[in-house]
């Protein structure tokens, strides 16, 4: 007996969450979001850190939270987890980025430490020493995960002398940071201007600006101004193989063009990644992980800098079928690039697309994460009305255009990461390969 | 200290229900956001695969994803993600999960879905033999091409016990994953797979009448089928320490991990929860009693971190299980003064107990944890059908904060006091590869 798929009942129109916002004195831009759906407070806070010299920033976002004037790195965690709350910090390229939850009854508190912090950190050498060998270690491991090794010669390749280039310092920069140099890094650049404090959770929002205002009314000061400039083109070259002696996958990276998210044409770019490769039901996962069984979790993204965009395309595959790997990637490259999508396919990536915003909108960590990654480029929560409308209007003919300039196989620069001696010449037969000298 | 800060509660509906095939069900309405969590949840997993088989369960999960009775290979991804949604499966020591998350208004099709892989999957060679190689894969990103693959999840209990179903590697060997065949997937499934083994959890936006009658519609034509027994996987606590060590060959640290049985998480739930609050006492954040210490004061671990269960998955694991505490040392790292400094930490809180403010700091940091893994519609629908399954009582996931924040400082001492060295199974890495 055969049954019938269920329709699906068309989506409500989208609706936002309430918000306030307000620029204090300082410089700091504050939005707080309502969203009741559990007692808890989401903080997520950005701090403009491009160009900030690597191993110090890396350092500093170690040991942000090691002391203060009034606390101890002990006593900093202690108050936070008697309100349920927790603080982290982490640097992008672009940004430190500072965040953490608490009860949402501890949101005041939670702000005074912050700000505590931000006003006050002393960087006690004791505790800096500890964080340096910390991060040291850190390191170390990450230089034996292939993750991170491909993604650092994919940057590399990408940006060339561009600061984006590196993103992880060596552990003897890292090694040779004292102090002192954080104090006067945490001086110049952890000031409020161009700084963003999203708030997200069963909050009323204009007594959390109250609040945050209070707390935060005693952070001012000028910031360092700097601009990172903007990214370099990507140069396709031959395939950068990188050897890893021994491993039993290699791990497949390339990076294409792409655009920022407020260009018109961004919306179909995304469907036409989304076509590509860029969700389960995409025809360059259904090829190589349903139908050859090459790989478990390919994935496909458009990531985006303050000063660039860029489409990056993963997967870890089987060593024996490195070649094979490349070439069916390449074959729905130049497919997307070549032919327009179907009309049932489109449909599809688009009705995820619009369902994954909504999805993504439905917690106060996913609102949280999203209005913060927004505000960082200078969008709000608003901008996804237009977002969505981009969405559910790009045509086939917008799509098949814009995967013709930015997915063609040919403006790919492509890493391989793996058993060079076991993949060299698979791979040669499908590309030029340059062996990297490192 | 301040005063201690009142610990709230969630207050999710529960609505449950039994169809008469057997199914059980759980309905958590939630009109706040445009979303629906659907998961199924069947009652069986690692510990339950068969010897000569290791892997199955997981291999098996894969399977109900090729396609079933109304569908062709693929069309379960395109229907959910062509309905906005997501969808994804895990395989765990004691159960096996599927669940999907979608708006609001594709919740009959993701009912549809489920109930269609609950009749039968669709069982061939060409798709065994594709997800044999799709799991290699997946293996060989989690386990054998990383360092610290397996470490500890994998690596300690063969250590710790005795018998396969408790002792084996869960994720298999390339071997056995191999040796499996068609007829294997079909005798699991019959045997495993009964609605009267499952349960069925829906969470999120939609009108309680309405799901129960898409509910019927879809599943209620399930041909009812008992949930096999339910076995015992018991065995003796370790009177004497259990060491191992092992050398990673893309390790370039040290590390070590050490595990302590705890006492069955539902036949003795309330022995069982101040182990709970004992590892966040021990190990969450800087001002932690193991962090503070080994990592702040010692400098001898770069990192420590203590859960309960090899997968972490403290709330939805049956007895025997564990406290584990793991940490990754510097270069030269000696494993027995971390384990010897972790002794002496035990002692002094089973000696002199906890600081004033400390249980009420580390009480209402859980509290906050819980809280925000139920946001999601999917931290609804999950736990809530893993708790029916295991407990038939899916409404003690808004009774977890008020639990946690009940257990007493006695309580804590008491746990403490029986984490000795003689119960103790450890597992050393070794680095291999330079640093």
């Amino acid at each position: 007996m055969s049954k019938t798929l269920p329709d699906l009942i068309p989506d409500a129109k989208l609706k936002l969450p309430k918000e306030a916002e307000r620029t204090l004195a300082g410089g700091l831009t504050v939005i707080a979001i309502r969203r009741t759906s559990v007692p808890l407070v989401e903080l997520r806070l950005r701090v403009p850190f491009g160009k900030a010299p690597l191993p110090r920033a890396t350092l500093l976002s170690q040991a942000l939270f090691s002391g203060t004037g009034a606390l101890s790195s002990v006593e900093i965690a202690a108050e936070l987890q008697a309100v349920g709350g927790g603080l982290s910090a982490g640097l992008d390229p672009d940004r430190l980025v500072v965040s953490g939850n608490s009860l949402a009854s501890g949101l005041d508190r939670m702000l005074e430490i912050l700000a505590d912090v931000l006003t006050d950190a002393t960087y006690p050498n004791d505790e800096v020493a500890t964080e340096r060998d910390r991060l040291v270690d850190h390191i170390q491991v990450a230089l034996t995960q292939p993750s991170h090794l491909a993604r650092a010669a994919l940057l590399k390749r990408m940006f060339g002398k561009h600061p984006y280039a590196v993103q992880t310092p060596e552990p003897e920069q890292v090694r040779g940071v004292r102090p002192a140099q954080l104090r006067t890094l945490h001086a110049e650049r952890v000031r409020p201007e161009g700084a963003v404090l999203v708030l997200v959770g069963d909050i009323n929002p204009e007594k959390a600006i109250d609040a945050a205002e209070k707390a935060l009314g005693s952070w001012t000061g000028p910031a360092k101004i700097v601009e990172v400039p903007p990214t370099p083109p990507l140069e396709p070259g031959p395939l950068l193989l990188v050897d890893r002696p021994g491993a039993v996958q290699s791990s497949l990276r390339m990076a294409l063009p792409a655009l920022e998210r407020t260009d018109p044409d961004y919306a179909a770019l995304q469907l036409a990644n989304l076509v590509f490769g860029g969700y389960f039901s995409s025809r360059w996962v259904e090829n190589m992980r349903e139908d050859k069984g090459y790989t478990y979790g390919p994935h496909t993204g458009i990531e985006h800098f303050h000063a660039g965009s860029a489409l990056v395309v993963s997967a870890e595959v089987a060593t024996e079928v490195t070649g094979p790997s490349l070439l069916e990637t390449r074959y729905e490259l130049g497919r997307i690039a070549s032919l327009p999508p179907g009309e049932e396919e489109l449909e599809q990536a688009r009705r995820y697309a619009l369902g994954t915003l909504r999805l993504g909108m439905s917690t106060q960590a996913g609102l949280a994460g999203l209005a913060s990654m927004y505000a960082s480029f200078g969008l709000r929560l608003d901008y996804l009305r237009q977002y969505s409308a981009s969405l559910a209007t790009a045509s086939r003919e917008q799509v098949a255009e814009v995967a013709t300039r930015f997915l063609a196989p040919t403006k790919a620069v492509t890493v391989v990461l793996g058993d060079a001696d076991r993949v060299e010449s698979s791979l040669a037969a499908l590309t030029t390969v340059e062996r990297s000298a490192e | 200290m301040a005063r201690r800060i009142k610990i709230p509660a969630t207050k999710y509906p529960v609505d449950r229900f039994t169809l008469a095939n057997g199914l059980r069900v759980v309905l958590t309405p939630d009109r706040s956001a445009p979303v629906v969590g659907v998961a199924v949840v069947y009652d069986v997993g690692i510990r339950s695969e068969p010897e000569g088989r290791t892997g199955f369960a997981h291999l098996f999960e894969h399977l109900m994803f090729q396609g079933s009775e109304n569908l062709e290979k693929l069309a379960h991804f395109r229907h959910v993600q062509g309905a906005g949604g997501t969808f994804n499966g895990s395989t765990h020591l004691d159960y096996t999960d599927y669940f999907e998350v979608l708006p609001s208004g594709a919740l009959e099709r993701a009912l549809f879905l489920e109930a269609d892989r609950m009749r039968g999957p669709r069982l061939t060679e060409e798709n065994l033999l594709n997800q044999i190689n799709v799991v290699k894969e997946e293996i060989r990103v989690n386990v054998l091409n990383r360092p610290y693959g397996g470490f500890p999840w994998l690596r300690l209990p063969p250590v710790m016990f005795s018998t396969f179903p408790n002792a084996h590697d869960g994720y298999g060997s390339f071997g056995d994953l191999d040796s499996a065949t068609v007829a294997d997937a079909q005798a699991f499934f019959d045997r495993y797979y009964a609605c009267g083994n499952a349960t069925l959890s829906v969470a999120g936006d939609f009108d309680v009448a309405t799901a129960t009658a898409m509910i019927h519609r879809h599943f209620g034509d399930v041909p009812a089928r008992p949930a096999p027994p339910l076995p015992d996987f018991d065995e003796p606590d370790l009177t004497s320490e259990r060491r191992d060590v092992y050398t990673d060959r893309l390790a370039p640290l040290p590390g070590v991990a050490s595990a302590w049985r705890v006492p069955d998480p539902i036949n003795d739930f309330d022995d069982y929860l101040p182990f709970v609050v004992l590892a966040e006492v021990l190990t969450d954040g800087d001002a932690s009693r193991l962090v503070e210490r080994l990592v702040q004061r010692d400098r001898i671990v770069t990192s420590i971190g203590g859960y309960i269960g090899f997968m972490g998955d403290e709330f939805q694991v049956r007895n025997p299980t564990a406290l584990l505490v793991q940490a990754h040392m510097p270069p030269g790292g000696d494993a027995e003064k971390v384990l010897r400094t972790v002794d002496e930490e035990l002692d002094r809180l089973s000696t002199d107990g906890l600081a004033p403010g400390e249980l009420d700091r580390v009480q209402a940091r859980i509290a906050t944890h819980l809280l925000r893994d139920t946001d999601p519609v999917l931290g609804r629908a999950l736990p809530m059908a893993v708790l029916e399954l295991q407990r038939g009582r899916p409404e003690m996931l808004n009774e977890l904060p008020k639990l946690v924040g009940e257990v007493t400082e006695a309580q804590i001492v008491a746990a403490a006091a029986t984490l000795r060295p003689s119960r103790r199974a450890t597992v050393e890495v070794l680095p291999g590869a330079a640093a």
